[in-house]
């Protein structure tokens, strides 16, 4: 959250900003934009799909089942952040954290439920808590079609997933009870790789360089994740990453942030 | 306003002439500091070109920032481009300017960061030095002078890992925090692909006139010794050998921790005992009455004893017939999360034409300098800086080019 505010406007308010007037984008990103439409569409399908299932073993009361879900449904938000996260009224209600509540906001969503479930190892209390939560997903949904993408969208919303890396999964504040950062860690960077994928062939033809440095950074990046990966979809508990390792990962993302954020090249007139 | 190469203090002087005047007496909150609506040293500025780097005889201006980074590729054509980008930065931002003009389009960042669109040079210099494992990460150990080696460690040496070594050094001084600031961050974020930060140190040094020595946290006089470097810069500063360093200069880093409050609690005449100075004037303790009259080691009291004590800092220095230039500035970074005491030091810089000297006098320095109860080294660092760069080179040319 937080670092998307400033996106969320930038949804509203773009055309209307006085600088961008003159800022037509020159190539034509119809393809692409549409392209990452049907992405979030189809990440926020399987979150749907999965908030389901996780509803359904916490209903059942079975907390193995739903700890070893909760990570991996929120992978498909983090990774289509830069459109789920623009619905200001939605995402408090899905991921506000403990530390984000303001005086008298009721808390919801799934760092509630993460809560329970890690602090107090039972699904108790949790069944309200799924239910309101597959609501506001399943209203997500139904939102998401009505965002217009546009290029400057998909620039900004990668560069804010790198961000939202830098600053709340680096420190490990995201995940504070069952310690799974590095899922939503690794889900934004595929967020931003899947812009950069469908940006790239056009993006090659104005500057191959950047395309080639991206490739790398990104690659380099995932070769650090992986370092952290159990079997084939886990990763380990953010606590086990020594403080060297962090800054390791943490230089490796901001290595790639000020090439990514080069992106706009393509906006411009 | 432009300043030679080795613009002594009196140039500087008649530059910032607001020094000497200019202070628009009487208006509360408005000293010394404005003339004309502008800041007395804004419009002061060093050429970047020339002989030497600048930012070693360079007057001393009142802010640095130190970076330390290690190279993040190991590869040397990567790293001459990095210092051809740096090249033209410095030559760039040294004179006031930002690192190139702002670009059309409005979708990528600005081309600079932007702090310090409003301000003038304030007599910026940047000064950049490359470490021993530079040289062998880039396979070029064998250009390496052979007393270009990492430092020994030292008797009472506390030196944390995270603040001693790395490959690059730029040390970015100014007569504003925000100017030198502004400066290490544009080089870093152009070269961040292939650099990674290891640590860094902001510091501060003061003094009403630009001839005056400036004071550090202990209330000492500190650079005192440097006007007798200064008289033999051949001998003490300037390298002859090898080819890529001719005219540059070994530069020295130490992050000593300074315990505020013990000195504090320590008489005027047992701090006078440290350092062997008065503090009042930095005389030579006993009987000196100017600052820069000689230090007599050899002169006794009607008991027979050394009147400059023996074991004072500045005897120690001294005795060893060694010199050196230094920089070193004052750092106060808050309160110390362990002891709840000031988390205070000096960014101890300084200047030789071989690490040697260093070595000699810290060694002589050692267990016996009184002033060791009150100090703890807890970072280092060697760095060879190159010479100064010609209009058309760029820094290290005669090391790192093909
Ligand atoms: C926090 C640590 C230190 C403080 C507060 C300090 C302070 C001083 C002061 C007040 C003086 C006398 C005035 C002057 O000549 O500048 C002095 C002299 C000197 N210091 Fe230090 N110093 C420190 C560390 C060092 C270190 C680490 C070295 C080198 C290894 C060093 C080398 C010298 C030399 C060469 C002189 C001049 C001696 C001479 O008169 O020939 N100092 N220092």
């Amino acid at each position: 959250m937080h670092t998307f505010n400033k996106l969320a406007l930038a949804v509203g308010v773009s055309a209307m900003m006085a600088f961008s007037a003159p800022a037509m984008a020159a190539v034509d990103l119809s393809a692409e934009t549409r392209a990452y439409r049907e992405f979030v569409i189809g990440q926020i399908d399987e979150l749907e799909k999965g908030t389901r299932q996780f509803a359904e073993a916490l209903r059942a009361g079975n907390v193995a089942e739903a700890k070893r879900l909760y990570p991996r449904i929120r992978m498909y938000y983090e990774r289509s952040e830069p459109i789920a996260e623009s619905f200001g009224d939605l995402d408090p209600r899905i991921d506000a954290r403990e530390a984000d509540l303001e005086k008298d906001q009721i808390w919801m969503g799934f760092h509630k439920i993460e809560k329970i479930l890690w602090t107090q190892n039972t699904t108790k209390g949790t069944e309200e808590t799924a239910k309101k939560l597959l609501d506001d997903i399943k209203e997500l949904r139904a939102k998401v079609p009505t965002v217009e993408v546009t290029g400057e969208l998909m620039v900004q919303g990668a560069v804010d997933l790198l961000n939202e890396v830098s600053t709340t999964k680096i420190t490990g504040e995201e995940e504070i009870f069952s310690r799974t950062d590095l899922y939503d860690f690794r889900a934004n960077i595929e967020g931003a790789e899947k812009i950069f994928e469908l940006l790239k062939p056009k993006l090659k033809e104005k500057d191959a360089k950047l395309v080639q440095t991206l490739e790398q950074r990104f690659a380099a990046v995932n070769a650090l994740l992986d370092r952290y990966k159990v079997g084939e979809q886990d990763y380990k508990p953010y606590t086990d990453l020594s403080e060297a390792d962090t800054r390791q990962l943490a230089e490796a993302v901001n290595k790639l942030g000020e090439p990514l954020a080069q992106m706009g090249v393509l906006l411009a007139p | 306003m432009q300043a030679s190469g080795g613009a002594t203090r009196r140039q500087f002087l008649k530059q910032a002439g607001c020094l000497l005047g200019g202070a628009l007496a009487g208006v509360p909150g408005m000293a010394a500091a404005s003339t004309g609506g502008k800041h007395c040293l804004a419009d002061v500025q060093y050429p970047f070109y020339g002989e030497r780097q600048q930012g070693i005889l360079t007057p001393q201006q009142s802010y640095v920032y130190f970076l330390v980074m290690d190279l993040a590729v190991e590869e040397l054509n990567v790293m001459r481009e990095v210092f051809q980008t740096w090249t033209s930065y410095a030559a760039q931002l040294t004179q006031g300017r930002n690192v190139r003009p702002y670009g059309e389009n409005q979708f990528v960042p600005p081309i600079d960061t932007g702090e310090a669109d409003d301000l003038s040079a304030y007599g910026l210099t940047l000064t950049f030095g490359i470490s021993p494992s530079f040289l062998k990460k880039l396979g070029l150990q064998k250009r390496a002078p052979k007393e270009f080696q990492d430092l020994p460690l030292f008797a009472r040496d506390q030196l944390r890992p995270e603040w001693t070594g790395g490959d690059i050094c730029i040390q970015s001084c100014a007569n504003d925090a925000q100017v030198a600031f502004h400066a290490v961050r544009q080089l870093v974020r152009v070269a961040r692909a292939n650099v990674t930060m290891k640590w860094s140190q902001a510091g501060f040094i003061s003094a009403d006139r630009a001839s005056d020595t400036p004071r550090n946290l202990f209330g000492f006089k500190d650079g005192t010794a440097n006007a007798n470097t200064l008289k033999e810069p051949e001998k003490w500063l300037w390298v002859s050998e090898p080819d890529w360093l001719r005219g540059g200069t070994y530069l020295i880093v130490r992050k000593i921790a300074m315990h505020l409050e013990t000195w504090d609690r320590t008489s005027y005449r047992e701090q006078v005992r440290t350092f062997g100075r008065d503090r009042a004037t930095g005389a030579p303790m006993g009987y000196g009455k100017d600052e820069f009259e000689p230090l007599d080691l050899s002169r006794k009291d009607a008991r027979g004893q050394a009147v400059i004590s023996e074991d004072s800092h500045s005897a120690l220095a001294n005795a060893t017939g060694r010199q050196m230039l230094r920089r070193a500035y004052s750092w106060s970074d808050g309160i110390h999360p362990r002891t709840g005491q000031f988390d205070s030091g000096l960014l101890f810089l300084c200047y030789q034409k071989s690490p040697q000297q260093f070595i000699d006098i810290q060694s002589a320095l050692g267990n016996v300098d009184r002033l060791n109860e009150y100090i703890t080294h807890v970072g280092s660092g060697l760095f060879a800086c190159f010479p100064g760069v010609r209009e058309g080179e760029y820094l290290g040319q005669r090391l790192l080019g093909a």
